[in-house]
């Protein structure tokens, strides 16, 4: 048992907190522009996104392709909620998360019978099924989408929500059910004969990563003012599982520091829209198959050596 | 009835398209396991191919098809070389997202060269309305061809999986890869023939899809793609039968959704039926049951 007051815990808090205010003040003092705020908040939901999904796909070993779908819906319950029925954002955000983890339990229940590529077909389907409803559903917009959703998300909003995220998820990971749920990733046979409940694990990881995955949705809803069901299709899946794979599975920092550097990455290109996804492709096709984010791992080994 | 017969063709024709794209699916699946994201897109250079050569250098049809079948099977085999060869034996999370990369830089890398916009193919079968005889439905003799075309490739497959020596030392390697291999069979040269024979028949589809609905863009593998995938998940993924049974299935569904007025969620029906045959049994229609060993 670890103290919940320790020097570590202590430092990770100061981090946190200097982070928050160093952003905070560059705001204030116009350093940080709307353009800049822009970017920060697209960077705050990838991390949401990215460290939700490594619970489901990095920890627990159940390989998703439908994490943007889950974004979708959390992002139409909080443009709803806040836009048409005019409630407060607190209300939006929770909205949006416990229907996105009940869709998850929803989709989750059935499919997590399947493994590897076959539940990532699955969880495919589910995701642009979800993508068609919404381009179908004449209430909130069709394919023309939801407009005039307010602006709500903040920095204190939207960094309160990453913390938030962080925490939750990394104390889980390192709890009594966080090692039940990696036993399943490592040995899903051996780990229910020990008498681990895989199912059940695995619904409850599921609803949980959709369950953060929705209060990402709300965060961009109430930033972007406008939503669309082509927004959170099968590329943005893809996008998530890029940032997750990237910073390692199994890696809440890795995904962290992975959702910064592919963000800045993407916006670096934004100078040369036509080649832009070219190179996207050729960077991503060079980190998957000559992995360079391994050596900055063992660059930080050996230089701890030395030190 | 004549509504039904006519029906019935185009969802035949269509379905066939899907066919021929996931036998390409199924065979690579079979052999190294991957889920080729890039296959739709190397359908859409085919379309290019047939594009270029129909309507800037004046070829017929047939010498057309043929070159853009040769070009495509060329460049499947190159992607595999060049993307999938380093990351064999790899994670499947990285080789998938290898493939979503290359598919990517396929669209994007296609649509630098040659625009975004959508181009018209030249009518090169004739487009002549035929009576079936006895029931007055019209159907486009196009379709006919398309039908006869992938049939008959798809019978062509069938002799070289079965009959010839390359088909049998895939079907060895998909059925006990290590057995095949101390079998004296030459992993990386079948590897390449599979690639080369599924983009193949994936350039064949490119140019078909290309005379069916007469456009194409550099993003139009995309959904054929998907769809194919999904022909070759119901009918069992990796069983070269299964596709052909998923390409006819799908394509009739789509088009009896379409005829009963729910065009708009005609794809949504599609991952319905995708996400139900996984659930009641996941390795497709056709598909035999593997038991876990301890």
């Amino acid at each position: 048992m670890t103290k919940l007051f320790s020097k570590q815990n202590l430092y990770k808090t100061i981090f946190v907190i200097t982070v928050y205010l160093t952003v905070m003040l560059m705001m204030n003092s116009d350093i940080i522009d709307s353009y800049l705020f822009l970017n920060l908040v697209s960077i705050g939901i990838n991390i949401i996104l990215a460290v939700s999904l490594n619970l489901i796909t990095g920890f627990t070993g159940q390989f998703s392709l439908g994490h943007a779908a889950f974004m979708s819906i959390g992002a139409y319950t909080s443009g709803i909620l806040t836009a048409k029925l005019g409630l407060p954002f607190i209300v939006g955000i929770i909205g949006a998360a416990l229907v996105a983890a009940f869709a998850g339990v929803l989709i989750g229940g059935p499919t997590l019978r399947l493994k590897g590529d076959y539940l990532a077909i699955a969880t495919l389907g589910f995701g642009e099924i979800v993508r068609i409803i919404g381009l179908n559903w004449d209430y909130a917009g069709g394919a023309m989408g939801l407009n005039d959703i307010p602006r709500y998300t903040t920095w204190t909003w939207l960094f309160a929500m990453i913390v938030i995220t962080v925490v939750v998820i990394s104390n889980f990971i390192s709890s009594y059910n966080g090692r039940a749920v990696i036993s399943i990733k490592e040995d899903e046979l051996a780990s229910t004969s020990m008498g681990v409940n895989a199912s059940y694990y695995k619904v409850l990881v599921f609803s949980m990563g959709a369950f953060f995955a929705g209060i990402a949705g709300a965060l961009y809803a109430n930033f972007f003012y406008f939503i669309k069901p082509d927004s959170f299709g099968f590329m943005k899946s893809v996008d998530i599982l890029v940032i997750v794979v990237l910073g390692g599975l199994g890696s809440i920092r890795g995904s962290i520091i992975s959702a910064i550097v592919l963000s800045l990455i993407s916006l670096s290109l934004q100078g040369i829209p036509s080649l832009r996804m070219v190179i996207y492709a050729v960077i991503l096709f060079v980190m998957m198959v000559y992995k360079p984010q391994k050596w900055f791992g063992k660059l930080k080994r050996t230089i701890r050596k030395e030190a | 009835m004549e509504r039904i017969v006519q029906q019935l063709i185009n969802g035949i024709s269509l379905g066939s398209i899907y066919g021929l794209v996931a036998l390409g699916y199924t065979m690579v699946y079979g052999i190294i396991n991957l889920i080729n994201f890039a296959h739709g897109d190397i359908l859409m250079v085919g379309a290019y191919i047939g594009f270029a050569l129909t309507s800037i250098f004046d070829f017929p049809f047939l010498p057309a098809l043929l070159i853009s079948m040769l070009v495509c099977g060329l460049l499947g085999v190159i992607i595999e070389k060049v993307a999938y060869k380093p990351l064999r034996g790899g994670s499947r999370i990285s080789a998938l997202i290898t493939a979503i990369a290359v598919s990517l830089f396929l669209q994007y890398g296609m649509m630098y060269f040659v625009g975004p916009e959508s181009r018209t193919y030249k009518d090169v079968l004739p487009g002549t309305q035929v009576k079936v005889f006895g029931t007055g439905a019209v159907i486009d003799i196009k379709s006919l061809y398309i039908i006869a075309i992938t049939v008959s490739l798809m019978l062509l497959l069938q002799f070289i999986t079965k009959k010839t020596k390359v088909g049998k030392s895939m079907r060895a390697l998909s059925e006990d890869r290590d057995a095949a291999e101390l079998m004296g069979i030459n992993v990386s040269r079948t590897i390449s023939y599979t690639f080369f024979m599924g983009s193949a028949l994936a350039g064949a589809a490119g140019v078909l899809v290309g005379v069916y609905y007469s456009t194409i863009n550099p993003l139009m593998g995309a959904t054929p793609g998907l769809k194919a995938f999904v022909s070759a998940v119901i009918g069992g993924i990796g069983i070269i039968p299964g596709a052909v049974f998923g390409g006819f299935f799908l394509g009739m569904v789509e088009t009896l959704v379409s005829s009963l007025g729910g065009s708009l969620f005609k794809d949504a029906v599609a991952f319905l039926i995708l996400i139900l045959v996984l659930l009641i049994k996941p390795t497709g229609l056709m598909g035999y049951k593997n038991n876990e060993k301890v």
